[in-house]
């Protein structure tokens, strides 16, 4: 929190506000945002580069490391960062093996990918929540001269919806891939339409139709969407939590004391949901995947 | 938390890295897990062979050593008859010598008796004849009584 006096709702509204870069809809001129509302007035042609920048770095920390193990890997006596990797390929290749009965061999390597990029973005939460930001603002106040309270950095990308709608959706894309390829058309159609309700009767087959359908389609749909906003509420309700705490360390040494301890207890208990949450959201695309490849 | 192009960024992002890791980090990962689980396996499995053959072994040094147990046995056992049998042949020859020893000797005895005899009977005769003669000196004419002194000497 800056020493200049601005208000906790400012401070947390501060926050929560992407980087953007986007295009104005009243000039068209592609431009930095300086304001959440002019964020906001940019619609769907504008991008938050906190999120791309930080989902791309904690990416190629991910591909670094384990690139730099695959190439190591040898049947020989494991050490340091091959064990580890090794520990991840084999965790995830039974979770795989567990719920996936099919053949495909992309399954395993998205599973992983997803795991360990959502935990690393997750872990972001745990750098204090005032560093990166207040780093930012200093280097665009010192070398850029821009305005302080204009400088927006969002450092944990799965806080925000696009990042986690935009893996959902593209899980989703493979479920509907794989649905149309193993079933073909007419059986993914078939399964959207032929049940839950089913009837030997032609009219009455008919006339239930509409209804499954409604009823598939929503439960279809609910699946990236559950998924997405699934990740995207924990994080964000823990980085909300995490922007509360730091709000204490202003006001006097015992509430800064308190703030300190519960900033601490939270994190530890965050580590279980940055995992976990990086976990279900693994596990949910290899089943979703299971169901795209089963026949009913 | 405005939906915006961020969504699609991070859809090719993510389809970027899942990509990577499917060309280049997880098969090297999976082959090299997979040669170990093999390597291992055969490990155990030559393990597994080599007691088995060392078991193996034992129990042919024990057959050999059974074997060569058994074949001595015989050995022994075939000596010990062959002994007796020369014992038995020895003696069997020692009495069958004993007996022609004896046999010669009785014959030679026979022999040397019937000699004796025949002298005997001859000096016996001769004695008789001279005893006689003196007796009969003129009675009796040597040739005359030639038949009876033969018919003499056959009955003594």
């Amino acid at each position: 929190m800056s020493s200049e006096a601005i208000s906790s709702a400012d401070y947390i509204k501060h926050h929560l506000t992407n980087w953007t870069y986007g295009q104005s809809p009243t000039t068209g001129e592609w431009s930095f945002a300086h304001t959440a509302a002019e964020a906001k007035s940019m619609g769907f042609m504008a991008i938050h580069v906190d999120t791309m920048l930080w989902s791309i770095i904690t990416g190629l920390i991910f591909i670094y490391f384990f690139t730099k193990a695959a190439n190591k890997a040898s049947a020989g006596v494991p050490t340091g960062l091959q064990n580890f990797v090794e520990m991840i390929v084999e965790f995830i290749d039974t979770s795989v093996r567990g719920s996936f009965t099919a053949k495909n061999d992309m399954v395993a390597p998205l599973a992983m990918t997803v795991f360990v990029w959502i935990f690393l973005m997750n872990a972001m939460d745990l750098v204090p929540v005032d560093w990166i930001p207040e780093a930012t603002k200093w280097v665009g106040v010192t070398f850029f001269g821009a305005d302080p309270h204009h400088v927006y950095m969002k450092v944990v990308p799965s806080t925000d919806p696009n990042a986690t709608i935009g893996m959902a959706f593209s899980v989703f894309f493979l479920v509907l891939f794989y649905s149309v390829k193993n079933k073909g058309i007419s059986g993914f159609t078939a399964e959207l339409t032929m049940m839950p309700f089913q009837s030997n009767n032609k009219v009455v087959q008919a006339l239930f139709i509409p209804v499954n359908f409604i009823l598939e389609f929503v439960s279809l749909i609910a699946k990236p969407i559950s998924l997405a906003l699934r990740l995207f509420g924990n994080m964000y309700a823990g980085e909300m939590i995490f922007i509360l705490i730091a709000i204490m360390f202003n006001a006097g040494l015992v509430m800064a004391t308190l703030g300190g301890v519960l900033q601490l207890g939270w994190a530890i208990f965050h580590i279980l949901i940055i995992t976990l949450q990086a976990f279900i959201f693994m596990t949910l695309t290899i089943v979703y995947l299971d169901m795209a490849h089963s026949e009913h | 938390m405005n939906i915006n192009l961020t969504l699609i960024g991070q859809s090719i992002t993510f389809i970027f890295f899942v990509m990577f890791v499917m060309k280049f980090v997880w098969p090297p990962l999976v082959t090299a897990l997979e040669e170990r689980k093999k390597t291992i396996a055969d490990g155990l499995a030559a393990a597994e062979k080599g007691k088995h053959d060392g078991e193996l072994a034992k129990q042919r040094v024990l057959d050999t050593l059974k074997d060569a147990k058994v074949q001595a046995q015989d050995i022994i056992n075939l000596a010990e008859k062959r002994a007796s049998e020369i014992v038995e042949e020895s003696k069997d020859n020692a009495r069958v010598e004993g007996e022609r020893i004896i046999a010669a000797a009785n014959a030679e005895l026979e022999q040397e008796v019937n000699r004796a005899r025949e002298q005997l009977r001859g000096q016996v005769v001769s004695l008789a004849v001279a005893g006689a003669g003196k007796v009969l000196k003129r009675e009796i004419d040597e040739k005359a009584n030639e038949d009876l002194l033969k018919d003499l000497v056959a009955q003594l």
